[in-house]
């Protein structure tokens, strides 16, 4: 309030000072429906344009709907959801998405927490170091994938290149069943490691220094003060990261879709992928709808996970 | 407690006084860490650098075997080539450039003037089952885009909203709004309520209250969350790719792996787009470094 002094505080005292008791009534009238006029907008275009349509999807998923052949969806009950449960294709692609959900999770958290654990024992440039290492998560996953398809490319992509000049044999990277989920789960480690070590960093910088302080007048070995003070401190916050992380794994679809496209043959195909081929290659729009919901299903569980360690990390 | 990376700096551990400064080794084991450090951070860094080096590369370095870190020649024509087009006047690059801008922007301008408002009404006031809402919120964010992307694309088939930016702002701002109430709520907590109460007493109403007291204050995290969202528009492809096709309504993700669509791959374009694509991202997460760890874990975790 920079206004002249004076002014300001007499006159509204004034008017307060006037009719005490009615404010207090119109007040709470008045912030119930101010509440609902601030949240509702929100609310509404979250109904249109996500609840609305999850709805239609879960209509859509008891029907033999095709969007490209069109006319009256049928009923038929429960067929689509049993046909994906009993799939062989489908279990494939759960064991697909499964491998590189924990892989790519695992690799990040080990690889994120070292870093973590390395920049927090600096005392200088850890702020040079930390901006740099954050760089891969910023970028778009469309450019991370370009980028790792020209540097993975069998003929003159730099890996083989560097691989070459140390003697060792090329690789085809992105064109074998088995280096292809493995190309996967590095280049979506490449880019969320770093998410990882910030969150980590962020917890390892605020455990108490008088913890180590105390634990080293005990003479308590180096060892012994990580797993006792520092790991116990950061695992909450760490686990928060790496769920986090599995719910985006899980959901992924732009690096497969860049990276690999699902091949070679479908060893790369996760649920995500094949959801899209069944929906916009085969046009099965009731059993890609069905498929999705089991998706979805499979999500709320994960954020519902989620929230609740969130939640207990708050209340600490 | 720490979260930032600004704190990161200057918060030091201060346990390089402890005792185990005097341990056997201790240096040693120092060196060693500063080494793997480096290690790591050259490899995490390399692709980015590997991109910029092609970007500026002749396209007979580009492709060379062995691979040229070094003795290549210089040259900007693929920048040129990502904005001026073949036949003179605008790329489809550059038009796709323009696009993204638009639909990110408005659409960050949406989702921050509904988020917002709702943020604070969350925070200040008792809404019935809160904590259900606000997962609510926050598990339309976590939807697999392709799973969503099935019945928005029926929906829009309806409303002849394929292939038009209005259908990309929109749902862009559907993906933003959950996130800018879960930032900013946590920002609105920060801004004690007696502020308003005061300005209440002193005969302003609770919306004068909110608009002359708490939004001033509020502005500098509106617009870290409005950067947050901006980056996340600016880099979304799924809906991109499926919900428009012509080259005046497509977003630069898209049009940028369009490239690859051919038989021949001009990588060196290919880097030249993705660094200029980039670029702002980066300058805008330099801006926000210290909302960070709130701003990638869509505003959820902050102590």
């Amino acid at each position: 309030m920079s206004e002249s002094a004076p002014l300001t505080i007499d006159q509204p005292g004034q008017v307060a000072s006037a009719t005490p008791p009615a404010p207090g009534r119109s007040r709470r009238l008045s912030d119930r429906w101010l509440a609902g006029a601030f949240i509702s907008p929100a609310l509404l275009l979250l109904l249109a344009m996500s609840v609305f349509p999850l709805l239609w999807a879960l209509y859509l998923s008891f029907t033999d709907y095709s969007a490209t052949r069109g006319g009256p969806a049928h009923f038929v009950w429960f067929e689509n959801y049993t046909a994906i449960l009993t799939s062989a294709q489908v279990h494939l692609r759960a064991l697909t998405t499964l491998i590189y959900v924990v892989g790519a999770v695992a690799l990040q958290t080990t690889l994120g927490f070292s870093i973590a654990y390395l920049i927090s024992r600096r005392t200088h440039g850890r702020g040079v170091l930390t901006t740099l290492f954050l760089v891969p998560m910023m970028l778009s996953p469309v450019v991370v994938g370009l980028f790792w398809r020209f540097m993975l490319d069998a003929q003159f992509g730099v890996i083989n290149s560097m691989l070459g000049s140390l003697g060792l044999g090329q690789v085809e990277w992105l064109t074998r069943q088995g280096t292809a989920l493995l190309s996967l789960i590095v280049v979506d480690t490449w880019q969320w490691t770093p998410f990882i070590m910030l969150i980590a960093l962020a917890g390892l910088t605020a455990v108490p220094k008088y913890l180590y302080e105390a634990a080293s007048i005990d003479r308590a070995s180096e060892w012994f003060r990580f797993r006792t003070i520092t790991l116990p401190l950061v695992w909450p916050l760490l686990l928060i990261a790496v769920l986090f992380r599995a719910i985006e794994a899980f959901r992924l679809f732009d690096l497969v879709y860049i990276l690999t496209s699902g091949g070679p043959g479908v060893s790369t195909e996760t649920l995500s992928f094949h959801v899209y081929k069944v929906a916009f290659l085969g046009f099965n729009t009731g059993t890609a709808s069905a498929y999705g919901i089991l998706m979805v299903l499979i999500v709320l569980v994960l954020t519902q996970l989620y929230l609740r360690y969130l939640n207990k990390l708050k209340e600490d | 407690m720490a979260v930032s990376v600004d704190e990161a700096v200057s918060a030091g551990p201060g346990r390089d006084h402890t005792p185990s400064r005097r341990r056997r080794g201790g240096r040693g084991r120092s060196v060693l860490e500063v080494a793997l450090l480096t290690v790591l951070a050259v490899v995490m860094l390399f692709p980015v650098l590997w991109m910029i080096e092609t970007s500026i590369k002749e396209n007979r370095d580009v492709y060379a075997i062995p691979a040229k870190f070094f003795d290549f020649k210089v040259t900007l024509d693929h920048f040129k080539d990502v904005f001026a087009g073949s036949g003179g006047g605008r790329s489809a690059l550059s038009v796709s450039f323009l696009n993204s801008v638009v639909v990110a922007g408005v659409s960050t301008a949406l989702a921050t003037v509904l988020g917002v408002p709702a943020a604070w009404a969350y925070s200040r006031f008792s809404v019935k089952a809160k904590k259900d809402q606000l997962f609510f919120i926050l598990s339309t964010r976590f939807m697999p885009p392709v799973v969503v992307v099935i019945p928005i694309f029926l929906m829009y088939r309806q409303l002849g909203l394929i292939d038009n930016k209005l259908g990309l702002i929109l749902i862009y701002t559907a993906f933003n709004v959950p996130f800018t109430i879960w930032m900013m709520k946590g920002f609105v907590d920060e801004v004690p309520a007696e502020y308003e109460d005061a300005a209440m007493l002193d005969g302003y109403t609770r919306l004068q209250a909110f608009w002359k007291f708490t939004l001033p204050l509020l502005l500098p995290g509106i617009a870290a969350t409005a950067v947050f969202a901006l980056i996340f528009s600016w880099n979304e492809f799924v809906f991109a790719i499926f919900l428009t096709s012509s080259d005046s309504v497509r977003t630069a993700p898209p049009a940028i792996a369009g490239l690859i669509g051919g038989t021949t791959i001009d990588w060196g374009l290919v880097a030249a787009a993705s660094v200029v694509f980039a670029l702002p991202v980066l300058v805008f997460a330099y801006l926000v470094r210290k909302h960070l760890v709130a701003g990638v874990t869509l505003g959820a975790v902050r102590r």
